[in-house]
């Protein structure tokens, strides 16, 4: 894999979500302390930060995933296009289909591959008829680089993949609502190498048509998918900036000792 | 210092083994006890209960005539309804007789009644009945076959000998010779007795004649009202709390309610049932409704415990899934959790339900213990008629006393173990069925 730390840069300047004086607890414990941060449009934004620093609960807030958690409470703004997240008249279920998420550990439906990738077109309905369906289950599979490994057995469970491939279902399923943010939370930390590399290959294939958000406990993935790179620390945004400079000139001493492998 | 040998036991391990192999010792013969009891339960129900399900049976022609059946000569029902069962019984001997003298058999050594006594008394109802039924049959020699008493059928599955005749009033040893003599002439004859599951209860006096047929029809009421009600009701109150309800005290509350309401004794239902359904919303006693909205109540509580356990058993992260690609709650659940749930829910229901079916104590409280020979009318107005359930019905034959309800009630014992095993299969079918890795 080349390094792409240096070609790596940010091609757009559209503010996609912006965060401010966000704040997340559960119950007493308080585990984001006042982020804020703009993710901008068709740009790789990674999150990286030693375990418990809440880099996954933050993006967990991003499409609002912690509502499911009866104890988890959210303070300050998020905005998806300038659109209050939180707001009482969102409706949650709206907002997801806008803002797609992949999971750490791969969870296909256990129903056939076809039935994962469809589902999310169905449930809103975005298509008329079969044969559109069948497009965008096609296209999604295409997309995610797994078309040509299961075009033949779309009716075959999805459960009875590899754990490469259900992964990369799992992001054909999440993209095929056509969300315009992809949330991963650790999406390659199940993966090996190889199917580590072509997720890889994936997302900076996928910066073109969404804004990606990625958290990882992996600094060179960090460095080799991501434009811009944010420092979480004890539930802190320590330092966000572009990946280049986080990588080679970090400003706050905490960014570099995390980084040469000094906490975390 | 010298290192132990590996082939060499140390004291410790020694001892360890020791203990494991105490333990396993205690768990099979735990097992083999188990087994032992459940072989005796089964030799003992099943030696008693499976001669239920053969009867004796004479079978001779009957002259009906109209001079004795139908003096007005109208062939009216209501008319010839004045002639009795008495009358009937009469023909039914006076035919045996001329039969068993056709057949070259001494009657001599009979006593008074002794020949009327071989045929049960259930026939003569019988004959009447077909005959009220169809009045054309007067007039005509027809082939009937009559149950033998009570007696005759035990000398045949061999709780009546010659020597105990000798002491009954019922029957006498001369009789039973008779009967022996009828058998070698093919009068008499040992078959399937469908009877046992298709006819309504006997009195006292007539165990050849009890079936189990009412008490078969009301349990599949009961079940199927329990089915109705209890599953959606179970199945919906369960993904309510476990899926939706917020967790504080209030749905604490109910949980522990709802865990405790598993272990209240049945009987308490049936008070409950008694009070509620009887006496304050006036619904007839005896009736598979309100048996069936007992055992609802009863088996709520058992279904929703496994329905909740089946749901909690679904992966979280399927869940996730769905909600992040932003399925609503109630599809999340719709779609992915309850499929994923089902086979563990349907366990748990079938369970419920067999528990249910076995259930005896609420029904006696709400009168199904009472003496019916009307079957039920078909559903629904049927699950308002009197009916009886089988576990009371076993519990009702066992109080009786003559010693052909012993064979009965082993019978019907039989009857419903079949119908708890074929349940259970259903549901470990249902289990494989539904069975999905994820």
């Amino acid at each position: 894999m080349k390094d792409q730390r240096l070609e790596s840069r940010v091609d757009t300047q559209t503010i996609k979500i912006q965060a401010r004086g966000a704040q997340v607890y559960y119950g007493t414990n308080h585990a984001i302390k006042d982020v804020d941060v703009d993710i901008l449009d068709k740009t790789v934004t990674a999150f990286i930060g030693p375990s418990g620093c809440g880099k996954s609960t933050f993006l967990r807030c991003l499409n609002r995933m912690n509502d499911t958690i009866a104890s988890c409470r959210v303070e300050g703004k998020i905005t998806l296009d300038d659109e209050d997240i939180y707001d009482p008249r969102v409706d949650p279920v709206q907002l997801r289909a806008r803002i797609g998420m992949v999971f750490q550990k791969p969870n296909p439906f256990p129903k056939s591959i076809y039935d994962n990738v469809a589902y999310g077109p169905k449930i809103h309905g975005l298509t008329r008829n079969k044969a559109e369906l069948d497009a965008i289950v096609e296209s999604c599979l295409r997309k995610a680089a797994l078309w040509n490994e299961v075009k033949d057995r779309l009716a075959a469970p999805g459960t009875g993949l590899s754990g490469g491939q259900q992964q990369r279902l799992c992001i054909a399923r999440a993209i095929a609502t056509s969300p315009e943010v992809l949330l991963m939370d650790e999406p390659c930390s199940a993966l090996d190498p190889i199917a580590t590399a072509q997720v890889e290959e994936l997302i900076d294939e996928l910066r073109s048509q969404f804004s990606v958000v990625i958290v990882t406990h992996s600094m060179q993935q960090a460095a080799r998918v991501s434009q811009r790179t944010a420092f979480f620390h004890l539930g802190n945004l320590v330092e966000y900036g572009e990946t280049g400079q986080i990588f080679t000139n970090p400003i706050d001493p905490r960014t570099e000792s995390y980084i040469s492998g000094r906490i975390g | 210092m010298t290192r132990a040998s590996l082939f060499a036991q140390d004291k410790r391990t020694r001892a360890r083994n020791a203990t494991e192999k105490r333990f396993r010792a205690y768990g099979l013969t735990a097992i083999v006890l188990a087994l032992l009891a459940l072989l005796w339960l089964l030799i003992s129900i099943f030696g008693n209960g499976l001669p239920a399900f053969k009867q004796t049976f004479l079978t001779f022609p009957v002259t009906l005539e109209e001079s004795v059946l139908d003096k007005s000569g109208t062939r009216d029902p209501a008319v010839m309804a004045k002639a009795t069962t008495i009358t009937y019984g009469k023909v039914l001997t006076k035919a045996l007789e001329a039969e068993a003298t056709a057949k070259g058999i001494d009657l001599s050594a009979l006593k008074k009644k002794g020949l009327a006594n071989l045929i049960s008394e259930e026939s003569p109802a019988t004959l009447r009945n077909m005959v009220l039924a169809d009045p054309s049959l007067i007039g005509q020699t027809i082939r009937f076959t009559a149950l033998a008493g009570g007696r005759v059928d035990g000398y045949y599955k061999g709780r009546v000998t010659l020597e105990t005749a000798a002491l009954d009033k019922n029957t006498s040893p001369e009789q039973l010779a008779v009967a022996d003599k009828l058998k070698e002439a093919g009068v008499l004859t040992i078959s399937l007795n469908s009877g046992f599951v298709t006819m309504p209860d006997a009195s006292d006096k007539r165990p050849e004649a009890a079936g189990l047929g009412i008490a078969i029809i009301g349990s599949l009421y009961m079940m199927a009202v329990v089915l109705v009600l209890a599953l959606p009701i179970g199945v919906a109150a369960s993904v309510y709390l476990e899926e939706f309800a917020p967790k504080n005290r209030f749905t604490d509350l109910i949980e522990v309610n709802i865990a405790n309401l598993a272990a209240v004794p049945s009987i308490v239902y049936g008070i409950l049932g008694l009070a509620i359904f009887i006496n304050m919303v006036g619904l007839p006693t005896s009736a598979p409704i309100v048996g069936g909205l007992v055992l609802t109540l009863m088996t709520l509580p058992r279904i929703i415990i496994p329905t909740r356990a089946a749901l909690k058993a679904v992966p979280p992260s399927i869940r996730d899934a769905a909600l992040g690609i932003g399925a609503s709650r109630l599809q999340t659940v719709t779609h992915h959790v309850l499929p994923l749930a089902m086979p563990g829910i349907l366990t748990g229901t079938i369970i419920g339900l067999a528990q249910a079916l076995g259930e005896t104590a609420p029904l006696l409280l709400i009168g199904m213990v009472a003496f019916v020979r009307d079957f039920p009318g078909a559903p629904p107005s049927g699950l308002f008629d009197p009916a009886a359930a089988l576990p009371v019905q076993i519990y009702n034959w066992t109080t009786r006393g003559d010693p052909g309800f012993v064979e009965r009630a082993s019978g019907a014992i039989i009857v419903l173990l079949i119908f708890l095993i074929a349940m259970n299969a259903v549901a470990i079918y249902l289990r494989r069925k539904f069975e999905r890795r994820w």
